[in-house]
């Protein structure tokens, strides 16, 4: 699993990676979730291809995310512009 | 007296758009580095988006994205996410324009990069966000009548142009 962050002049920023079915790696992803959430970011996990569509679901903690997703990507909040 | 009152209002809200748009002065402009960093934007939008969105964005700029009516017959209504600008919501039937949300997505992490996101990395944003909680995206932004930042005969076209290209064998 990757945590990616969207950034203005980089594009994505690969923050972590790791295996969330290993102990040390899960602690890992988990810390840099929640430092990402506490800075105020957003967080969506991107889904598979089905029928040609594809889907993504906002998360909040990472026990929402699926433990087989490939990425979790944060980006700013929105705000009305 | 109304029309110059409009044509006042709408010069108003361009110069704060300008002054909201415009860089810090920490901000140093390096094409070089918006191209690679559009480049890598591009490069994960591909890979998260259908392939039918990824093309639609290389020829276009802009994703359009389609939601059921109730009855799960067809399309009910339809965004078209526009970096940076905002999102236009239309009847996907009619082709109506119903209103524009303005909505931004700002990283002041790096001053020196400016606060934002590459264009590809914007709709990206858009459509994960709508995708993923459409209610709270749409609560968040500023909704106008259409007209308010883009104009409705360039979306039209837009609307226009997309159907040919969905049309082409």
């Amino acid at each position: 699993m990757k945590l990616l962050r969207l950034k203005p002049g980089h594009g994505d920023v690969l923050l972590a990676e790791g295996d969330p079915e290993v102990a040390e790696d899960e602690e890992r992803l988990i810390e840099e979730f929640r430092r990402q959430l506490d800075r105020g970011m957003w967080a969506a996990v991107p889904s598979p291809e089905q029928g040609g569509r594809r889907e993504a679901t906002m998360v909040r903690d990472f026990s929402e995310v699926p433990r087989d997703a490939a990425r979790v990507i944060f980006f700013p909040p929105a705000a009305g512009g | 007296m109304a029309s110059s009152v409009r044509l006042l209002a709408r010069m108003h809200a361009r110069r704060a758009r300008r002054e909201r748009e415009r860089p810090s002065p920490a901000h140093r402009w390096d094409p070089g580095r918006e191209l690679r960093a559009e480049r890598r934007a591009r490069e994960l939008m591909r890979t998260v988006v259908s392939p039918e969105e990824y093309e639609m964005y290389v020829e276009f700029g802009f994703i359009r994205i389609l939601r059921p009516a109730p009855d799960l017959q067809g399309a009910a209504y339809g965004y078209l996410i526009y970096p940076h600008r905002p999102i236009v919501a239309y009847d996907a039937e009619t082709g109506e324009l119903l209103s524009e949300y303005c909505v931004r997505f700002l990283d002041g992490s790096e001053p020196a990069l400016g606060e934002r996101l590459p264009a590809a990395d914007d709709v990206l944003a858009k459509w994960m966000a709508l995708h993923g909680d459409e209610r709270a995206l749409i609560t968040d932004a500023n909704m106008h009548l259409p007209g308010r930042q883009l104009a409705p005969a360039h979306v039209r076209r837009d609307l226009r142009r997309l159907e040919a290209w969905e049309a082409r064998p």
